[in-house]
């Protein structure tokens, strides 16, 4: 998953929106089929992301098809080895959460994708990739002579 | 309700993030009085220490703002005499990164003419910060 090809930024704050707005329904509507079923298309959504490919994920292609022929071409292009990180971690968080709330940890799963919905908000706001920051702080713990 | 106070929680949060990167990115600050400054060798870094300052750019893969950091201090480095630039890649000298207590990247380190290590900044910096810092390490006596 390290082939650093190029991808255009402003897809991936389009991709970060639209994750902060299911997230933010996940929260905001409180009906345990409603959350599973939101979460499981996430959970999918990032799985793609990260694991097949940014371009191949549901969001990105609705950004390709419907948000970048109103814009035109892109001024630059970026490493898309940073975002596919984030879109990892995205996986982590929203799996943890739908586990949690399969076994009746609401609490837990709410918290969980609150945690994800900070990071895609920051994403989309500002360009921030949360997990990328916090990248090298966790690298510092592995054993030294690697 | 828990999922609502959640919401409202992770939007703060997200808030408070954003406004305190904005604060934090760029600044450069002196960590220690300069008797007790760390000090790197053109072993350390790799390429021999510019003549009045070295800008260390401590950089890795999963990392958006370190390709502008390198175009800034690249293009400073070529306008500002005896100031050279260099790029670390931070996984690959993660005993340095330990050493120098480097936890975001980009970090860029400011060095003098002798190698010590007079400031520091995290994030993306402005052209005037970089400009400000390496003003601040050939000055003597700072």
């Amino acid at each position: 998953m390290s082939q650093p090809t190029q991808v255009d930024p402003r897809g991936l704050r389009v991709v970060a929106g639209i994750t902060a707005a299911v997230l933010a329904a996940v929260l905001a509507i409180p009906s345990e089929p409603v959350r599973i079923a939101l979460l499981a298309v996430q959970v999918a959504v990032f799985a793609i992301a990260a694991f097949v490919g940014l371009t191949a994920s549901p969001y990105a292609k609705f950004h390709a098809a419907v948000v970048r022929p109103r814009l035109g071409p892109p001024a630059e292009l970026e490493d898309s080895r940073p975002p596919r990180f984030a879109q990892l971690v995205g996986l982590t968080f929203t799996a943890v959460a739908l586990v949690a709330l399969l076994t009746g940890a609401t609490t837990a799963a709410l918290v969980a994708t609150g945690l994800a919905l900070v990071a895609a908000l920051l994403n989309a706001a500002v360009g921030l990739c949360l997990g990328c920051e916090l990248y090298l702080v966790l690298r510092r713990f592995t054993p030294v002579g690697t | 309700m828990t999922g609502l106070l959640v919401l409202l929680g992770a939007l703060a949060g997200a808030a408070a993030i954003a406004l305190l990167l904005r604060w934090k990115n760029g600044r450069f600050t002196t960590a220690a009085m300069p008797d007790d400054r760390e000090r790197l060798t053109a072993d350390q870094i790799g390429v021999p220490l510019g003549e009045r300052a070295t800008m260390v750019q401590f950089s890795s893969a999963f990392c958006s703002p370190c390709r502008a950091t390198r175009v800034l201090l690249a293009d400073v480095a070529t306008k500002v005499p005896g100031v050279v630039t260099v790029e670390i890649d931070a996984e690959e000298n993660l005993q340095l990164v330990r050493d120098l207590d480097i936890m975001r990247t980009p970090t860029v380190l400011v060095l003098d003419a002798t190698g010590a290590v007079t400031t520091r900044a995290s994030g993306l910096p402005r052209r005037e910060q970089v400009l400000g810092a390496l003003a601040r390490a050939v000055e003597p006596g700072q």
